[in-house]
């Protein structure tokens, strides 16, 4: 059986920093980059009508583009704008 | 779902989640295991942070492609070190022309990545313990904050913080060692 002082916890605590915030992150968005985040964030770039709509109401405005309005893409969306 | 049932869902009910299209299923997982993608990388294989940050993400984008192949969802955290070790020594050998220099880090790797498979065991036992615990665990020992600023943060009184720490990492090691405990015999 493995005994656990506390130097020895202290250490295998400290053997796992986290991550860099923004590497965890891009991760996590990875089901979102492939339903279509960073392509709807890049046609609202470019194009102002879309744009219009997302903040007018982005949930209909992404079920009229054909994306599946999620809670999560939603809430990416929201992060995005306001980000930029 | 909320966060915390997340928390403390077992690997293969969340493997099972994720591959059900659970988005915050995946989320949980990148945040369970990403400290230990980027100890293999970094600590064990000492990647320079972009390389390390190519290995981070090719892991995680491959180990969301290819989930429904997890032949046993109990194996998530071998088959990520595993997925981890192998893109690692890719990169290595990518960047050096000298084969015998890959087999020195590679030999070199073998004990930080023994101390990391102990990490992550007690890191699993730090996510049975409540929130406050693991808080302020985390904080004092992966976060390097001191007493002063894990109390303001936590606004409790700096002169608890150290007998918080004491008892959190007392309860941390109950469960580790229960965990660990040979079964009755009788």
């Amino acid at each position: 059986m493995k005994r656990y002082d506390e130097e020895h916890l202290a250490e295998l605590l400290r053997a796992l920093p986290p991550a860099p915030g923004h590497w965890v992150k891009a991760a996590q968005e990875l089901p979102l980059a492939r339903s279509g985040l960073d392509e709807i964030v890049a046609r609202a770039e470019r194009d102002v009508e879309f744009r219009r709509a997302l903040l007018a109401d982005l949930e209909a405005a992404l079920a009229g583009a054909g994306y599946e309005p999620n809670p999560l893409l939603l809430e990416s969306v929201r992060e995005r704008f306001h980000s930029a | 779902m909320g966060g915390v049932s997340l928390l403390s869902l077992p690997d293969a009910q969340l493997v099972a989640r994720c591959r059900g299209g659970d988005q915050e299923a995946w989320r949980e997982l990148v945040n369970r295991y990403s400290r230990y993608v980027y100890g293999i990388a970094v600590q064990a294989f000492r990647l320079p942070a972009h390389d390390a940050e190519d290995v981070f993400q090719e892991v995680f984008a491959r180990a969301y492609e290819h989930l429904g192949k997890l032949r046993n969802d109990d194996a998530l955290r071998p088959w990520l070190g595993q997925l981890t070790r192998r893109l690692c020594i890719d990169r290595l050998r990518a960047g050096s022309r000298e084969q015998p220099l890959v087999e020195d880090m590679q030999e070199a790797a073998a004990e930080p990545l023994e101390l990391l498979e102990d990490a992550m065991a007690v890191n699993e036992a730090l996510s049975g313990l409540s929130e406050d615990c693991r808080e302020v665990l985390d904080r004092f020992f992966t976060r390097d904050e001191s007493y002063r600023t894990i109390a303001e943060a936590l606004d409790l009184p700096a002169g608890t913080i150290a007998s918080r720490i004491s008892r959190c990492l007392g309860k941390l090691r109950s469960a580790l060692e229960g965990r660990n405990s040979p079964p009755h015999s009788s």
